[in-house]
């Protein structure tokens, strides 16, 4: 269980969650990654930069 | 004997994901993640690796990562040559045209005025595209001299030094539709309709996928330009004309999410497959150098 730093709401991340992993606040919809799994961790998603992309 | 295999990922969206699994489920592969803002370079620290597979969302991140590893003993998908190829629309074009491969016209100018001049070349309306972009970002669809001026002006004002290259590309009229197929060495996976209300169509902006069939003329265009990019794991996006296919542009570390909701073949499990097999492909080779 994770609490998202921008509402609080509280989170269960799923079993096979993975080092970060993006995963969207089901309350207020923010990109979240997952930063730490032991214990864990959820913090900001890294806002979109120029250079990403495929 | 089992197979060292690195993805560098510092972003786990759902495509990392999927290959993950399919990775952690196949018992001849050693999985390491390589988070590359974790990293600071020292060759021994990857060397363990047989090859790494490039999922690595920031081009920059990943064209240095590429780099340092070439010529090491590390495999990689895909090698420098073509992620720095793929990532700079400029040398895709030039690539293409030089063997011949059909495209938009395109011009390439250095300096506002001259690309002002190239839009007046080609004619209205035009496309104006960052080298680097993706995700149909900063792209404009210019109409009329008016627009072309103000648009060339505030990109000429813009910090990145990206921005100071215009890469200008005719305007194909497509009907708010694309085609993205999917190549691994010479095997086309499948295609897929990216269809959109808007002139951009990429996945990003909305664009929704719908079944494309393979056809003979589409498998050897895309197969043609795997060649051409050194035999790689691409996302090949084309467009339709009354020239017949054209390709747009080429993505060296592909994202499939929307598209494999319409493709029949296993996207993550082919390109695991690919990377796999470039990592025994080079290993043969090297036993052939050096007999035991």
């Amino acid at each position: 269980m994770v609490n998202c730093p921008e509402c609080e709401t509280e989170i269960d991340l799923p079993e096979d969650t993975i080092q970060n992993e993006i995963l969207d606040c089901p309350t207020c919809g923010l990109e979240l990654e997952v930063v730490d799994l032991n214990p864990a961790e959820v913090d900001l998603a890294p806002e979109e930069e120029e250079d990403w992309g495929e | 004997m089992k197979v060292n295999l690195g993805i560098l990922a510092s972003r786990i969206r759902v495509e990392e994901k999927l290959l993950i699994k399919e990775a952690e489920e196949r018992r001849e592969i050693n999985l390491t993640l390589v988070d590359p803002r974790k990293l600071i370079w020292d060759r021994s620290q990857l060397s363990e690796l047989d090859v790494l597979l490039d999922r690595e969302i920031s081009q920059s991140r990943a064209y240095h990562v590429m780099e340092l590893l070439s010529g090491s003993s590390v495999n990689l998908v895909n090698d420098f040559r073509t992620v720095q190829l793929c990532g700079d629309k400029a040398f895709t074009s030039v690539k293409l045209k030089k063997y011949g491969i059909p495209i938009p016209d395109f011009r390439v100018a250095f300096d506002r005025n001259s690309a002002l001049r190239a839009v007046e070349e080609l004619g209205y309306p035009v496309v104006l595209k960052p080298v680097d972009g993706s995700w149909g970002r900063m792209v404009a669809k210019i109409t009329n001299r008016e627009a072309a001026e103000a648009t060339i002006e505030h990109k000429s004002n813009l910090d990145s030094r990206f921005h100071s290259i215009y890469y200008l590309q005719e305007y194909i009229e497509t009907n708010n539709k694309d085609i993205r197929a999917f190549v691994v060495g010479n095997d086309v996976i499948g295609a897929a309709y990216r269809e959109s209300d808007h002139w951009i169509t990429n996945a990003a902006r909305g664009g929704e996928s719908k079944p494309y069939p393979l056809t003979d003329r589409l498998e050897r265009i895309v197969t043609e330009t795997s060649g051409i990019f050194g035999g790689a794991a691409l996302a090949v996006d084309l467009l339709e004309s009354d020239r017949g296919l054209l390709i747009n542009e080429i993505n060296c570390s592909m994202e499939f999410k929307e598209s494999m909701k319409v493709i029949d073949g296993d996207i993550p499990e082919r390109l695991l497959d690919y990377t796999i097999q470039q990592a025994q492909v080079s290993e043969e080779v090297a036993r052939n150098q050096c007999p035991a």
